[in-house]
C-alpha cells in the first residue's frame, strides 16, 4: 500500500532509497544533507535496509567507495552538498567515464567563500561537464519519486551513467511536506535487480579504469557524450512508465500557464512553487505571464526548451549561481546558447537570485516581471543582475 | 572483441574503458627493448629456479628437462637472473 | 657471488606457478616493484580483487585496450585506492549477504606506491583501516613519486636526491626521516602489519599468505628497488633490496596484534650502510659526516624494533 505521510523531505528521500533494494551506501555528513545520511543509518540499524553502510572519512572517499562497490555490480547510493560535492569533483568524470551506475542525492547548498550553509545552486553548476545525468526537484514528492527513478535510469543497459538528484538544501530537505511513499510491491515491479555491464569478480576477471592514450581517449569521450545524450530517451520512457504505474507524470521542462504567455520566467528547483503564485497574481492584473521549470538539466532538453519558448516575447532566466566574470548565470548562458540558431528568440533577461539562502518572495518575482515589461523586445539585456543586492 | 584492422571506432570500444581480455598486454613483445640477453649454461645449472622467481617479466620458463630459459619475446635483458644465479650458470651477452 | 641463505633448492615447487600478471607490461628493465607485484599475485591466487592507485604499477599494466592483469582489477584515482578497496569489499559483502553472488571468499587488496599510501593516499588508508574492512593494503615503496619523474615523497629516505629535493650546493637531498608507515598502521590497531622485500621472495609470499588469511584489515609495506629512480644498474634490483635489509635500512619484521617479530631473514649483525649507498646515484653526494649521521639513526631504529620485539606483548 502507498503510504501518505507528513514527513521531512530528507527523511522521505532516505525512505525512498530504502525501498530500492540498495546493496551499499557510503556517506559523509554535511549540512544540509545530514538528515538523509542519518535516517539511512537508522534504517540500516533497525534492519529495514539490508545494505552495507559505510561511514567514510570524507566525501572523496564516499564517492570512491561507491565507485568501487558499483564495480562489483552492487546498487549504490550516496548523498552530499556544497563543499562535499566540490571535494568529489575530481571523481565525478571518472564515475561517468567508467560508466558506473551510481545515484547521488545532492542537498544543494552554497559553495564557500565565504562559508554559507544555506541553499543555492553553486554546488551543482560547476559539475555541468562531469558527464552525470542531473535532475532537479521542486517538492518532497518529486524528491521521493526521482530518487527511485534514478536507479532505473542509471542502470539501464543503454545508459550506464551515474545520476544526481538535486534537492534544495533546507528550503526543501528540512521541510515537512505531505507526500506519498509508493507501494513497495509496485516499486519492486518498477525496479528490477541490476544487470551490470561488467563486474569485478574472479569468475570473469576484467580490468576497470584502464588508461587511454590519445589514440583512444577521444573515442571514449565521444561514446560517453552519446550515452548521455541518448539517455534522454530512456528518461522519457521511465517517466512514462512511472506515470502509468504511480499516476504522477514528469517532463523535462514543466510549464505553468506558459502556452500563451508573452513573458516567461524560468526557474529550477523549489522556487518554482513560489514563482507560480507570482504568475497567478500577474495574470489577475492582465499580464500574460508564464513559468517554465527546468527539471532535466543534463542531458540538456533542447527540443523542450525551444518548444516552450516558441511564442514568448520575453524570457526571464533566474539563476542561483554566478559564473564570475562570465557571460551570465549558468542557466542563462545555456538557454541563450540553445536558442542561438532559432528563427524566433525571445528577448532574454538574467537575474541572479537566492544566493546563500536569501529568500525570494512572490513580491520579488512580480518585481522581476514588472522590471522587464517596459523593456522593448529588441533589447536582450546582455548582462546579468544580482536581484536585490544592496548597493550604495 | 573481434579482431579488426586498425583502431576501434567509438561505437566499437568497450563501455567505460573496461578490458575484458585478461593478460592481453602480452600482445606487446617487450623483448624489442633488449640491449643484452641471458644465456643459460645447463652444465652449471642446478635447477634451483631462482632465475624463474626473480624475473620481473615472469618470462623465465622451465622446460620438460627441468632447465630454464627466457622467453625472448618478453625478456628485457635486465640481467637480474644472471646476477642472482648462484652457480653462475647464466651469462649476459650483448644483442647484435 | 651472492649466497641467498635459507633458500630452499626446491623453490620452483613451493611457489605457485600461475602467472596472474602477464608479461608484456611496460615496467622499466629490472624493476623490482613489478616483480613484487608478480610474486604478491602468486601468493594471493585467483580469488582476489585488486584496487590500484595511479602510479607506476597502474600505468605499466593497464594501457587500453590491453591489460596485464589476470585477476579482477580496478583503478580510479591517485589518493583513493584504500577507499575504492573498501567500497569493493562493502559491495561484495552487500551482494553476498543477499545471495546475489555466491559466497566464495574473495580477498580484496588495495595497492599503491609510497605517495599513494603515505602522502596523498594517507587519509583514505587511515579511514579504511580504522573502519576495519576485510582487506589487505600493500604499499609498494620505491621511495619517491617515480611515475611522475622521481619527486620526493614522505617515503624518500634521508639523504636521497630526488627531483624536488635534489642534492645541490645548498642542499643534501631529503632532509627528513622516512615516515614510519608500518608503525602508523600498528597504531591503527591493524591486526597484521609486515614489512617485506621481493629480494626475500619466500618471506614476502609467506607474509602475503598470512595477510590473506586475516579476516579484517592487514598491511604490508613492500620495499621496491627502482633502478631507474635510484640510479643503479638494472641487474642490481634484487641485490640492492638484500643490502637494504642487511644494513638495517629496511628491517624485515611482522607485528601480529601488537606483538613484534623480527623476520628470520634479518641478519644478527648489520653491515655498514655505506655498502648499500655505494651503488646508488641518489646517495652519491653525501659526505662522510652525513653518512655517519644516517648510520646512527639506522642503528637506533633497528634497536627500537629489537626492543619492541623483546618487550611488547600482544594486545590481548
Amino acid at each position: 500500500m502507498a503510504k501518505r505521510v507528513g514527513m521531512e523531505v530528507a527523511v522521505a528521500v532516505a525512505e525512498a532509497v530504502g525501498q530500492c533494494d540498495i546493496d551499499m551506501a557510503a556517506v559523509y555528513p554535511i549540512t544540509p544533507q545530514s538528515h538523509i545520511a542519518e535516517h539511512l543509518s537508522d534504517l540500516v540499524a533497525d534492519g529495514k535496509i539490508n545494505a552495507e553502510f559505510v561511514t567514510v572519512e570524507s566525501e572523496h572517499s564516499a564517492m570512491s567507495a561507491v565507485i568501487g562497490a558499483s564495480g562489483t555490480g552492487a546498487r549504490v547510493y550516496t548523498a552530499t552538498s556544497s563543499q562535499g560535492l566540490m571535494l568529489m569533483h575530481e571523481l565525478l568524470p571518472i564515475a561517468s567515464g567508467m560508466r558506473l551506475p551510481i545515484v547521488m542525492g545532492i542537498a544543494n547548498r552554497a559553495v564557500s567563500g565565504p562559508l554559507n550553509i544555506l541553499n543555492d545552486h553553486s554546488d551543482i553548476m560547476p559539475q555541468r561537464d562531469s558527464g552525470w545525468i542531473s535532475l532537479f526537484v521542486e517538492n518532497g514528492q518529486e524528491a521521493v519519486d526521482l530518487s527511485i527513478q534514478a536507479f532505473k535510469i542509471a542502470e539501464h543497459k543503454d545508459v550506464n551513467l551515474p545520476v544526481c538528484v538535486n534537492i534544495d538544501g533546507f528550503q526543501l530537505t528540512h521541510m515537512v511536506e505531505p507526500l506519498e511513499l509508493p507501494d513497495q510491491e509496485l516499486v519492486n515491479k518498477f525496479l528490477p535487480p541490476r544487470v551490470p555491464y561488467a563486474t569485478l569478480h574472479p569468475s570473469k576477471p576484467v580490468t576497470m579504469g584502464a588508461f587511454a592514450m590519445s589514440d583512444y581517449f577521444t573515442e571514449m569521450q565521444k561514446a560517453k557524450d552519446e550515452a548521455l545524450k541518448n539517455s534522454k530517451k530512456v528518461i522519457l520512457e521511465v517517466w512514462d512508465e512511472w506515470a502509468k504505474m504511480f499516476g504522477r507524470a514528469y517532463k523535462p521542462v514543466e510549464t505553468y500557464k506558459a502556452e500563451d504567455a508573452e513573458i516567461i520566467m524560468l526557474t529550477m528547483g523549489s522556487m518554482g512553487e513560489t514563482a507560480e503564485m507570482a504568475i497567478d497574481a500577474l495574470r489577475a492584473k492582465g499580464v500574460l505571464a508564464g513559468l517554465i521549470k527546468l527539471r532535466l538539466w543534463r542531458p540538456f532538453p533542447f527540443e523542450e526548451i525551444k518548444a516552450a519558448l516558441r511564442k514568448a516575447k520575453k524570457l526571464i532566466v533566474t539563476d542561483r549561481a554566478v559564473s564570475f566574470g562570465g557571460p551570465g548565470g549558468p542557466v542563462f548562458s545555456e538557454i541563450k546558447s540553445a536558442l542561438y540558431s532559432e528563427a524566433h528568440r525571445p528577448a532574454m533577461y538574467n537575474y541572479i537570485i537566492g544566493l546563500g539562502g536569501r529568500d525570494v518572495t512572490v513580491k520579488d518575482f512580480i518585481g522581476m516581471f514588472e522590471k522587464v515589461i517596459p523593456y522593448s523586445v529588441e533589447k536582450t539585456v546582455d548582462t546579468y543582475e544580482f536581484w536585490g543586492v544592496r548597493e550604495s | 572483441m573481434a579482431k579488426r584492422i586498425g583502431l576501434a571506432t567509438w561505437q566499437e570500444i568497450t563501455t567505460g574503458c573496461v578490458v575484458f581480455e585478461p593478460g592481453s598486454a602480452s600482445e606487446y613483445h617487450t623483448g624489442s627493448w633488449r640491449a643484452q640477453r641471458p644465456i643459460w649454461d645447463n652444465v652449471k645449472c642446478i635447477k634451483c629456479g631462482i632465475c624463474y622467481v626473480f624475473c620481473p617479466e615472469g618470462c623465465v620458463q622451465q622446460s620438460e628437462d627441468g632447465f630454464f630459459k627466457a622467453n625472448m619475446d618478453y625478456c628485457k635483458g635486465c640481467g637480474i637472473c644472471a646476477h642472482e644465479c648462484w652457480p653462475r650458470a647464466i651469462t649476459i651477452v650483448e644483442e647484435k | 657471488m651472492n649466497i641467498v641463505e635459507n633458500f630452499d633448492l626446491y623453490a620452483p615447487r613451493l611457489i605457485n606457478k600461475k602467472e596472474l600478471l602477464s608479461a608484456g607490461h611496460r615496467a622499466c628493465t629490472g624493476c623490482a616493484e613489478v616483480l613484487a607485484v608478480r610474486l604478491m599475485c602468486k601468493a594471493l591466487g585467483e580469488n582476489t580483487i585488486i584496487a590500484s592507485a595511479t602510479g607506476c604499477m597502474e600505468i605499466v599494466s593497464s594501457m587500453y585496450p590491453t591489460t596485464a592483469w589476470e585477476v579482477p582489477w580496478i583503478h580510479v584515482a591517485f589518493e583513493n585506492a584504500a577507499a575504492v578497496a573498501a567500497g569493493v569489499e562493502a559491495g561484495l559483502a552487500g551482494l553476498r549477504r543477499k545471495g546475489k553472488i555466491d559466497d566464495r571468499y574473495i580477498k580484496v587488496v588495495g595497492m599503491a606506491g609510497d605517495g599513494g599510501t603515505m602522502d596523498i593516499g594517507f587519509q583514505a588508508l587511515s579511514g579504511a583501516m580504522e573502519r576495519g574492512h576485510d582487506m589487505l593494503f600493500v604499499c609498494f615503496d620505491n621511495e619517491a613519486y617515480m611515475n611522475t619523474g622521481i619527486q620526493r615523497s614522505s617515503g624518500t629516505p634521508m639523504g636521497a636526491s630526488t627531483t624536488t629535493a635534489p642534492a645541490g650546493k645548498m642542499s643534501s637531498g631529503q632532509e627528513t626521516w622516512k615516515k614510519n608507515m608500518p608503525e602508523i598502521m600498528v597504531a591503527h590497531g591493524v591486526p597484521y602489519v609486515a614489512t617485506a622485500c621481493p629480494s626475500y621472495p619466500l618471506d614476502f609470499i609467506r607474509k602475503v599468505e598470512k595477510a590473506k588469511s586475516i579476516k579484517g584489515p592487514s598491511y604490508i609495506h613492500c620495499f621496491s628497488v627502482c633502478p631507474t629512480g635510484w640510479r643503479c644498474g638494472s641487474h642490481l634490483a634484487i641485490a640492492m633490496g638484500r643490502l637494504a635489509v642487511e644494513t638495517g635500512v629496511f628491517p624485515l619484521y611482522e607485528v601480529e596484534k601488537g606483538k613484534y617479530k623480527v623476520s628470520s631473514e634479518m641478519p644478527k649483525a648489520l653491515k655498514p650502510i655505506k655498502d648499500y649507498f655505494k651503488g646508488q646515484g641518489r646517495f652519491r653526494h653525501l659526505t662522510e659526516e652525513e653518512v655517519n649521521d644516517i648510520q646512527k639513526k639506522v642503528e637506533n631504529e633497528h634497536q627500537r624494533i629489537l626492543h619492541k620485539a623483546k618487550h611488547l606483548k600482544a594486545w590481548d
